[in-house]
């Protein structure tokens, strides 16, 4: 019953989307933006299931969206380089993950940090190759073979973003209640039952992580077909902070939790830019403190929690 | 016949404690072998090693003739060696019920990323299960909303879910009411001989020992000091003075005289 | 090879000089931020920021005592009270307000509150400070420079790097490992580190402990920042450069060490001065790379667990 409750609220928040991106038409990038970063963050859910904390996610944006950069002038189809971009994504996270899935709580988040940041020199530095922090524009790329321009182009990656939520959603919706996502929740508190049931905890983990890696990956691609223009900074440490940060603000009660985090982030940020210009990072944290300190179950949780006192009564 | 575990001159020690100084041992298929002895003698260890959690220095330990040490516990578990702790090991944050289930399902896999945990089958094995140790109605319980002696049974029932050959437990009815200790193995013994499960367990209480124990080993200092049925072990002079005599009252009143 | 050193040995001495005086700032930070994970089991991402307050303190500090007119050897002590004043200003709040009310919190939870205080305090430092550099170099160029001899070379090095920066971080090595093993303070700030619950059963106040470890760390981290920023100038983005570098050298040293902690802030320190002088594309990279190779043959770091004891 209550998968259903969530499927439901799904499909009206993708519809609401449609609502605000045809009525504000300069919200539609804002919006995809969001869409793209929840993706992410569904990833960094998944991983918080397991009690970890992966603070170099943005490794994987970033990784998914120089791939793009990369590949558009010789493959200008969205819809053969974002399956390239989450494929070669989802190998650098097995790649990464067979190494840092031995590591637990701080080892394991400053591992991850630390390959991020390897990454995000290795932009910066090989000015040849990447450009450094000029990064690398692209081109328009078509869209099932069609040349789409302005509004068009960006209503075909929005769209394409919310079918990938959607169905990204479904997918760790179902493996969350599956045998192998109860386990990762195992690992967070009983690690060594599992190993005594039987259960490769560590192979667990691992294809947790390269799901993540995989779903970051399809973030990262989106973000750059949305704003046509990569640099390091997508793998600076704090991109990848601001992925934990909204999974925190969403809740990490509910797959909806990291796309209404990253909506509420996105539309936070924009608006606190427009009004303060040089303090929309501080307004963010001061969010994200109350948050923490009064909602710890995030903005899902404060939703369940109303929800609840209005049956009630 | 050889036996089903077979530990050969076990030697391990920590600094310069002995937790097993040459241990022999063989367990037959199908008995209830108990250990017993003071804290330190180094049971626990015992179970640690059979299990692959912790490597003797010296020694050899065969299941069903195949050398199991150096495995991993997630191997050895497979082989058909399931354990339960002193300490018990619940997923905490997840019901009894789930629990039980992860146990079926690590029992069952490999397994299907997107096929639920609880599908009808596992849930109804899961709930007999529990049933049979009187703990259906605690199912949708938090495994830390749990009493010590309830958090034991399901630890207990969640090694028996694996369907083992050999159940390895260490002291099953520690944390267990005093007044429900006798029903709880009553229980627990008719399970895993409905089973054939073979079982091993470390337990200080010596009216469970003599009742349900076909054999006693009685551990000191790393060693195995006697060997035999409960009867003629547990009427030892040596045992009592070393062993009994320094365990609580009721346990030493009890023992035969 | 012969032939490489007598190119390059005035760059390797030059490497050596830098590398030491930059372990000792990066080692003030570090270790305050060891200090704090220890005791209070938080990973304070905010530390960097004030790092950066820290130095950005002292800097303002230093040009109003220019303009004053005071004698100039002020500037010295003046390191040492900006230090403080950011210590005592920002540390117990922080404690007390944020990291106390959210102890019972998940660990995660706790590392975002610290995270959520990044973003505000970077963005304060921006508004008071600007973005534009920076700059007090006057305790720099009191003390002048020296030559530092180098095989047939010498190389004329700056007094303050060559002596004040290490000579500070050395006392404080010096100085911490005293106070934690022989006072009657610095041993319960190891019994809360070993076991907080424990050391509240033996009637250990651990709650003002941690207040004052805080408030220390913090104190740590605003030094490293005043004294490096005579060799620095100062603009935004330092303090977040700053935490991940002390990161990198506290997972390297393993959690809880000072001893460690120096010697990974040595290690990272040399390293990428050698980097700069020599790869300059691998500045960046190499207190990572020295990190992961660390934990792939230490998985604890470099003296978790087994060597020195844990403070």
């Amino acid at each position: 019953m209550k998968r259903h409750a969530e499927l439901l609220l799904a499909l009206l928040g993708v519809l609401a989307v449609v609502l605000v991106a045809w009525a504000v038409p300069w919200l539609r990038f804002v919006l995809t933006i969001a869409l793209a970063k929840g993706l992410a963050v569904l990833g960094i859910l998944l991983l918080l299931r397991a009690g970890q904390v992966s603070f170099g996610h943005a490794l994987f944006v970033a990784f998914a969206a120089y791939v793009v950069a990369f590949l558009a002038p010789l493959l200008p189809e969205t819809l053969l380089l974002l399956p390239v971009a989450a494929l070669g994504s989802a190998l650098l996270g097995l790649l990464v993950g067979l190494f840092v899935v031995r590591y637990r709580e701080i080892f394991f988040g400053m591992l991850n940090l630390a390959l991020s940041m390897v990454f995000y020199s290795v932009l910066e530095k090989f000015y040849a190759i990447t450009h450094g922090t000029d990064g690398i524009r692209l081109a328009p790329t078509r869209f099932a073979g069609m040349a789409l321009e302005g509004a068009a182009q960006g209503w075909s990656v929005l769209l394409l973003a919310l079918a990938l939520s959607l169905g990204f959603g479904v997918l760790v919706r179902l493996h969350l209640a599956s045998p192998m996502g109860q386990a990762l929740a195992g690992i967070k508190t009983r690690e060594p039952r599992l190993e005594f049931m039987g259960v490769p905890a560590r192979r667990v983990l691992l294809s947790a992580y390269v799901l993540s890696a995989c779903m970051a990956g399809c973030g990262g691609a989106l973000i750059a077909m949305t704003t046509r223009h990569v640099t390091p900074a997508l793998a600076y440490w704090t991109a990848s902070g601001e992925l934990v940060f909204i999974a925190i603000l969403g809740g990490a009660g509910s797959v909806l939790g990291p796309f209404l985090g990253a909506l509420a982030y996105e539309l936070t940020r924009v608006y606190a830019a427009a009004l303060v210009a040089d303090a929309w990072q501080m307004i963010l944290g001061t969010v994200l403190l109350l948050v923490i300190l009064f909602a710890p179950g995030g903005l899902w949780g404060m939703g369940r929690a109303l929800f609840a006192r209005r049956r009630a009564a | 016949m050889s036996a089903l575990l077979e530990a050969r001159g076990l030697r391990l020690a920590f600094g310069g404690v002995k937790a097993a100084d040459g241990i022999d041992l063989a367990v037959e298929e199908g008995e209830f072998l108990a250990i017993i002895g003071p804290n330190g003698a180094g049971k626990t260890t015992f179970i640690n090693m059979a299990t692959g959690y912790l490597r003797p220095q010296a020694g050899e330990i065969t299941f069903r003739g195949r050398r199991i040490l150096g495995l991993p516990p997630r191997r050895i578990v497979r082989l058909g060696i399931a354990r339960s702790f002193q300490l018990p090991q619940l997923f905490t944050e997840h019901t009894v019920l789930e629990n039980m289930a992860l146990a079926i399902a690590a029992r069952e896999g490999p397994w299907s990323p997107l096929a639920p945990l609880l599908r009808p089958a596992w849930r109804d094995e899961a709930m007999a299960l529990l049933d049979s140790f009187g703990l259906a109605p605690l199912a949708e319980r938090r495994g830390d909303a749990l009493n010590e002696g309830a958090r034991k049974l399901a630890d207990i029932a969640m090694a028996v879910a694996l369907k083992p050959r050999l159940l390895l437990m260490d002291e099953p009815t520690s944390g267990v009411a005093a007044a429900d200790k006798m029903a709880v193995v009553e229980t627990l013994a008719r399970v895993l001989r409905q089973s054939g499960v073979t079982a091993v367990f470390v337990e200080h209480d010596m009216e469970v020992v003599d009742r349900f124990a076909d054999r006693v080993a009685v551990w000191g200092q790393g060693r195995i000091m006697a060997l035999g049925p409960p009867q003629a072990v547990l009427a030892d002079p040596q045992v009592r003075r070393d062993v009994i005599g320094i365990l609580p009252e009721e346990a030493a009143g009890h023992a035969p005289a | 090879m012969a032939d490489w050193l007598a190119q390059n040995g005035l760059l390797l001495g030059l490497a050596t000089l830098d590398g030491l005086s930059n372990a000792a700032a990066i080692f003030m930070v570090a270790v305050g931020l060891n200090l704090v994970f220890g005791v209070l089991r938080v990973l304070n991402v905010a530390h960097g920021s004030l790092y950066a307050i820290g130095g950005y303190t002292a800097a303002s500090l230093g040009l109003l005592l220019a303009a004053s007119g005071l004698p100039d050897w002020l500037a010295f002590p003046l390191l040492l009270v900006a230090a403080l004043l950011v210590g005592a200003v920002l540390g117990p709040p922080i404690e007390k307000l944020l990291l106390r009310r959210t102890r019972q919190h998940e660990p995660v939870l706790q590392l975002l509150i610290t995270f959520a205080l990044f973003m505000i305090l970077e963005d304060l430092q921006k508004l008071v400070w600007g973005v534009q550099p920076v700059v007090n170099d006057t305790p720099l160029r009191l003390l002048g420079t020296v030559d530092v001899p180098f095989g047939a070379d010498v190389i004329p090095f700056t007094t303050y790097q060559l002596f004040v920066l290490p000579g500070v971080a050395l006392v404080t090595l010096v100085g911490l490992a005293w106070f934690l093993r022989r006072t009657l303070a610095g041993r319960m700030i190891v019994a809360v580190t070993a076991d907080a619950e424990a050391a509240r059963a033996m009637g250990i106040d651990a709650g003002r402990v941690m207040l004052l470890t805080f408030t220390a760390g913090a104190a740590l981290a605003a030094l490293g920042g005043a004294l490096a920023s005579p060799t620095v100038s100062l603009v935004p983005g330092v303090g977040a450069q700053t935490i991940v570098l002390s990161f990198a050298v506290v997972a390297t040293a393993g959690l809880g060490q000072v001893e460690g902690a120096a010697l990974a802030a040595l290690l990272i320190g040399l390293g990428r001065a050698f980097a700069v002088y020599f790869e300059p594309e691998l500045e960046v990279v190499i207190p990572y790379l020295i990190m992961v190779v660390v934990l792939l043959v230490r998985p604890q770091g470099l003296f978790g667990v087994v060597e020195t004891r844990r403070i």
